[in-house]
């Protein structure tokens, strides 16, 4: 079992509070790379999945995940315990507010969750309505994330893999790229699942067509804004979760800013090479994925091993964005699938590569392979089913009129941008 | 089809879950979890192809 920072201060703190710049610098992503008719409500969005995500966490999030060394639920299987979910009071109830380990820990994971919650956004953005966002969110954040996050990080079978069965250090994430970043990512992927493609992004035969997002500075600001945040995500998570020496917290934010800068530039190299010139947002989206990528070996690899780490998911995320649109049909205008999914689970297996661990801990590549596993063929699962049931019962694709007149105006009324002629050919009668 | 790739995605787990279980020595751990992974890449692969392919039309 991975055991739990003992005493918290100020690295953790100061860590923890740098986190809400990741939430900032997602919505600001995600809102730059739609179109200006439907900037104003993927912000909304953002807030709104904020909202209900800490809440559904508040509610039975927390309840569901606890934290290493509580009460739990656990199968005895070959003599071992399997333990799947928490035994902890619903509405936060019998938390310490006085600076008790389990009150840090609920205030990280609440920023974790809206985190994830955020991470579909990008996918759906577009055509998604926004009660459906809420109810997803609500889904993410009370149900299926803090079950994975308790096997990952409360102490769960997944943590205890080292322990129960000599898996190395048992699974690994310090930072979050599979509780996090994979879990998101999935569930970007289950969206676009459930609401098909925009109108007009495939051609009648099928072929895709660019639309570009409204604004480049608000995608690139939102990487450093993103990059500020994940150095507090990945100390944070390093500390509370992996029990990492308050003093490798430098090393910590060396690599992470290392993976995320080689992985930009990485794929800036990538896009310069296939299109004569190197790609604003996909390289945004390399950042990106550098920094997810980087999150779960954060604190057990060297630097030179982050810059590899990075480059791969940098070369990988253009290629999956091109190739999941036009081959797969997969229309993802925040590339949040690529980024944040494909990025994530790379992550969790560098860990088993790269990782310096005690040389009497092998195995543990099994133990990140076994992660990896665990999201695909248990999280996705779940969530493809929990929102092909919401979608009947509460529809999350929007009217056609919606989405031609852009969500901006069909949903909230009003435009991002009202003084501006924003719109070109789109509302001709043809 | 999208049943049985979601049926094969599962199933690799289980195959990865129960090789962590039954098997002692990390080779054989290591092939069975590789080999339940290459099950539910194909599972995963069939869902893929179950989605109905995007439909053309206007913005």
């Amino acid at each position: 079992m991975i055991p739990i920072a003992p005493d918290f201060g100020a690295t953790t703190l100061i860590s923890i509070l740098l986190i809400p710049f990741a939430l900032a610098g997602m919505a600001l992503l995600n809102t730059g790379l739609v179109r200006s008719r439907n900037a104003a409500h993927v912000m909304m969005s953002s807030l709104c999945v904020i909202g209900v995500a800490a809440v559904a966490y508040f509610v039975c999030g927390f309840a569901w995940q606890g934290v290493a060394g509580a009460p739990g639920y656990a199968l005895r299987i070959g003599g071992k315990p399997w333990d799947w979910i928490a035994d902890q009071p619903l509405f936060w109830r019998g938390i310490d507010w006085n600076g008790s380990p389990a009150s840090v820990l609920v205030f990280v994971q609440t920023l974790s969750v809206t985190l994830a919650a955020m991470i579909p956004l990008g996918a759906a953005a577009e055509r998604w309505r926004l009660g459906a966002v809420c109810a997803s969110s609500a889904v993410l954040a009370g149900l299926v994330y803090p079950v994975f996050a308790h096997w990952a990080w409360g102490g769960g079978w997944l943590a205890a893999l080292g322990l129960n069965y000599g898996l190395g250090h048992g699974f690994v994430d310090a930072g979050g790229s599979a509780t996090i970043q994979a879990v998101g990512g999935l569930s970007a992927l289950v969206m676009v699942w459930v609401l098909g493609a925009r109108r007009g992004k495939y051609t009648a035969e099928g072929l895709p067509t660019a639309i570009p997002g409204h604004n480049a500075v608000f995608v690139l600001f939102g990487c450093l804004l993103l990059w500020i945040g994940w150095l507090g995500l990945n100390s944070a998570g390093a500390l509370l979760f992996s029990g990492i020496d308050p003093r490798r917290v430098p090393l910590i934010a060396v690599n992470t800013t290392l993976g995320a800068g080689a992985a930009a530039l990485a794929t800036a190299v990538v896009t310069h090479i296939r299109f004569g010139k190197p790609d604003a947002s996909l390289s945004a989206n390399g950042w990106v994925a550098g920094l997810a990528a980087g999150s779960a070996g954060c604190a057990f690899v060297p630097p030179a091993a982050a810059i590899l780490i990075g480059l791969v998911a940098g070369i990988v995320a253009p290629l999956a964005i091109e190739n999941l649109e036009l081959r797969l049909g997969i229309d993802d205008p925040g590339g949040a699938i690529s980024v944040h999914a494909i990025g994530g689970l790379w992550g969790v297996i560098a860990v088993g590569i790269f990782g310096r661990f005690p040389p009497e801990e092998s195995g543990q590549w099994i133990a990140q392979l076994i992660g990896v596993a665990t999201l695909l063929g248990c999280i996705l699962p779940a969530i493809y089913g929990a929102n092909s049931v919401l979608n009947r019962v509460l529809p999350y694709r929007s009217a056609p009129e919606g989405e031609r007149q852009g969500l901006d105006l069909h949903e909230l009324g009003a435009g991002a941008y009202p003084e501006f002629m924003t719109h070109t050919d789109e509302f001709l009668q043809r | 089809m999208k049943i049985a790739g979601w049926l094969l995605s599962v199933t690799g787990w289980l195959l990865v879950l129960l090789a962590v279980i039954l098997l002692r020595t990390e080779a054989s751990r290591g092939a069975f979890v590789l080999a339940g992974l290459a099950v539910q890449v194909l599972g995963l692969a069939l869902v893929f192809r179950a989605q109905p392919a995007p439909r053309g039309g206007r913005p």
